[in-house]
């Protein structure tokens, strides 16, 4: 029987996976934001799965607010991108250093 | 039983996928792998019955996020082959880092079962009647109307922003000046001139 942990741990799995994205993909800022979306998609497998195996709607509805967020955040990520690289002409984050913060 | 197997399908094949989206050379190869990860997301949260939540994330992430995805990645001219110069100097690292995230998910997964939290009152219990899509509208349209109303303006103000950063006026194009062909009268544009016979027109 599939029970709360089977999901909990198969999010987990994912959202390491997105964490390890991040860390190996240094340079890469496409993959680094589909590293995020890997997280995003995780924490909504959770939050689907307490909604259903606690009887609680409100899960569900959070998590439609995950997925507002999320796409927001990809649209203005991709649009930073693009304007980076029509000024720079390459998309290696891990030397921006234009604002010398 | 085919429960059980199709969980097993659909947990094996997300997370093959998740780890090919972050392991692949090809970015458009990343891009396909995540399409393939959220449908079968889409599947498990169909098996956890709510289908509402597995047809929004076809629909919102297939259909437009990782299609703008794809759109940004084959738009840009990149060298690919240089960002990844550093991938295997960061891998040592970032598996440490992974492992001992994961061990420790896994150690409160562990902590969570052993001593389960007994909710005194559900927020909004589920009513079996009602099909999951009736539900949630049921709720999203009346208790969180304002968090509804929310998330569509966090949207306006991503649209609003990703269009401002994007936008940029061109030089030397030949736009439709509309108030300015108002305001242009007849006297300014047509003169009459008595011409005489037999002189060309001087213009």
């Amino acid at each position: 029987m599939i029970g709360l942990q089977h999901y909990m741990v198969v999010s987990a799995i994912l959202f390491v996976m997105g964490v390890l994205g991040i860390f190996i993909n240094r340079k890469n800022v496409i993959i680094i934001l589909m590293a995020i979306e890997l997280i995003l998609l995780s924490v909504n497998i959770n939050l689907v799965a307490f909604s259903a195996f606690l009887g609680d709607l409100v899960g569900q509805v959070f998590s439609m607010f995950v997925l507002t967020v999320a796409a927001g955040e990809a649209a203005i990520g991709l649009a930073i991108l693009v304007i980076y690289f029509r000024g720079r002409g390459t998309i290696a984050v891990d030397d921006v250093n234009r604002m010398k913060g | 039983m085919i429960h059980v197997l199709a969980f097993y399908l659909f947990a094996i094949l997300v997370v093959s996928s998740g780890a090919l989206t972050i392991l692949s050379r090809n970015p458009v190869h990343s891009v396909l792998w995540l399409i393939l990860a959220f449908f079968n997301a889409a599947g498990l949260m169909v098996l956890l019955g709510a289908e509402f939540i597995a047809m929004l994330l076809v629909i919102v992430y297939v259909g437009a996020v990782a299609v703008l995805f794809l759109f940004v990645v084959m738009m840009l001219d990149i060298d690919f082959a240089e960002l990844r110069a550093g991938f295997v100097s960061y891998l040592p690292f970032g598996l440490l880092i992974a492992l001992v995230l994961l061990a420790e998910i896994v150690l409160g997964i562990g902590l969570w079962s052993a001593g389960p939290i007994e909710l005194a009152q559900r927020a909004a219990p589920a009513n079996p009647e009602l099909s999951n899509i009736q539900a949630i509208g049921g709720i999203l349209y009346t208790r969180y109307i304002f968090l509804f109303e929310a998330a569509g303006i966090v949207l306006l103000v991503a649209m609003i922003g990703a269009i401002v950063l994007t936008h940029r006026t061109r030089g030397g194009t030949k736009g439709q000046n509309i108030a300015r062909q108002n305001r242009r009268r007849p006297q300014d544009a047509v003169r009459n001139v008595n011409q005489p016979v037999g002189q060309g027109v001087e213009l």
